[in-house]
């Protein structure tokens, strides 16, 4: 049985808990609410982009730059895993993290070559454990302020197509979480390099006309490859922003109340436990009475 | 001018502007074209420079625009910049500040970060906001 003073420590320990996770579930709801209106304001740009290449590549057909048409092989996949650079979001990181473990594992089995780039710290952290060895590049997101991530994005894109221009592999593959609304993020994998054109965008009615390139397909389709692809990123990262911050809203939720449940819990304990006392010392006071 | 071109500009950040206008003039890799209702299908890269968008024969808005593409179909002109400002609410004070800034961020930078061709691709940015506030 713990004394009355245990008790007392203990309520003021979880009171104090309960102050912080309600100050971060506050905070993570306004990072939430301008993470989201950056995302929105993104989704644009993303969509019409996403046309743009679907009308070109269609016209280029299967003889594209090499970004789109791909290297003819299928041997050396590089897994960009996009993670949070902070934890206490519940279990955000890990379902991403997840779903790399089994894209990594399966291409292994398959007796490819996997070479991992990680973004944001707590990715990288996880999977440190099993497949430091495949390893190739960090990104650190934690010097980035708000939501402004194009920089980023810009530096991502170009690494990878300069490296896959060298040859260094053949299909990138992108796994992060994606901002379904605020209770739900879906951990996502999705091709990167080479590009694939989305499928289901709506084609141009074009009267009958035949649309005029300048200066021609192939120039064009090279211009708007690596933007496509750094576009994607950009939507990735402020998708998982987004949901990372989502994530901890709803983490901190949980926590808040597990911890106002427990305080109800211990102050029951210490009234009984106050209680039991008063009745023992009054028991005491009156035995000693009688037996005078 | 009974019929209006629809015009849309779209930047990685946010939608611009989108709305019927009569023409519009911008920046292409192969020369300045002007686009009117009922324009041919057509595609095009941008390179840095200013979007002027006219109603009658009136300049009404001038958007600095960071490369990017144009695309024209028959339902209108849609460009795609890598970044754009509205001319009008930009002050020279500020792009001043920012190109310094820029320039230290790109000093601090070690020969081969990844960042410096966002850099340097933001400076160049810059000073063509400079330019086409000085004219």
């Amino acid at each position: 049985m713990p004394s009355l003073k245990d008790l007392k420590n203990r309520i003021a320990s979880v009171k104090s808990t309960q102050k912080i996770t309600k100050a971060m579930q506050l905070v993570a709801a306004a990072k939430l609410k301008r993470a989201q209106d950056a995302a929105t304001a993104a989704r644009p740009y993303a969509e019409r982009l996403a046309a743009v290449l679907a009308n070109l590549a269609g016209s280029a057909g299967g003889n594209g730059p090499k970004l789109l048409a791909g290297t003819g092989k299928s041997d050396v996949h590089l897994v960009v895993v996009m993670t949070a650079e902070r934890g206490l979001a519940g279990g955000f990181n890990a379902y991403v993290v997840k779903l790399a473990r089994q894209k990594i594992q399966a291409l292994l089995n398959e007796g490819k070559t996997v070479k991992i780039l990680t973004i944001g710290k707590k990715g990288r952290e996880q999977l440190a454990r099993d497949y430091a060895k495949l390893f190739t590049t960090h990104v650190n997101l934690s010097d980035i302020k708000g939501n402004d991530f194009s920089e980023s994005a810009i530096a991502i894109g170009v690494m990878l197509t300069k490296s896959y221009e060298a040859g260094e592999f053949d299909v990138a593959t992108l796994i992060y979480s994606q901002f379904k609304n605020v209770l739900s993020q879906v951990p996502t994998a999705q091709q990167l390099i080479p590009a694939k054109a989305p499928e289901g965008a709506p084609s141009i009615d074009l009267g009958g006309a035949i649309y005029t390139y300048e200066p021609n397909e192939e120039a064009l389709l090279e211009a708007l490859l690596p933007r496509y692809i750094n576009t994607q990123i950009l939507s990735a990262l402020l998708e998982s922003s987004a949901g990372e911050q989502a994530s901890r809203m709803t983490a901190m939720d949980n926590a808040t109340r597990n911890a106002k449940d427990l305080i109800k819990a211990l102050n029951l304990k210490y009234n009984r436990a106050r209680q039991a006392q008063i009745t023992k010392e009054l028991i005491e006071i009156i035995s000693g009475a009688e037996a005078l | 001018m009974a019929d209006k071109l629809h015009f849309s500009l779209v930047s990685p950040a946010r939608e611009l502007f989108s709305g019927d206008v009569d023409h519009v003039i911008a920046p292409g890799t192969e020369g300045e074209f002007g686009v009117l209702a009922h324009h041919a299908p057509f595609m095009t890269t941008l390179k840095n420079g200013v979007v002027r968008v006219l109603e009658g024969d009136a300049v009404k808005m001038r958007i600095y625009v960071r490369g990017g593409f144009a695309d024209v179909t028959p339902a209108g002109l849609t460009i795609l910049a890598e970044e754009a400002r509205n001319l009008t609410d930009v002050k020279a004070e500020d792009v001043d500040a920012e190109l310094e800034a820029t320039r230290l961020k790109l000093l601090a930078l070690d020969k081969d970060d990844p960042k410096q061709f966002a850099l340097q691709a933001q400076m160049a940015y810059l000073e063509g906001i400079r330019a086409a506030l000085a004219n």
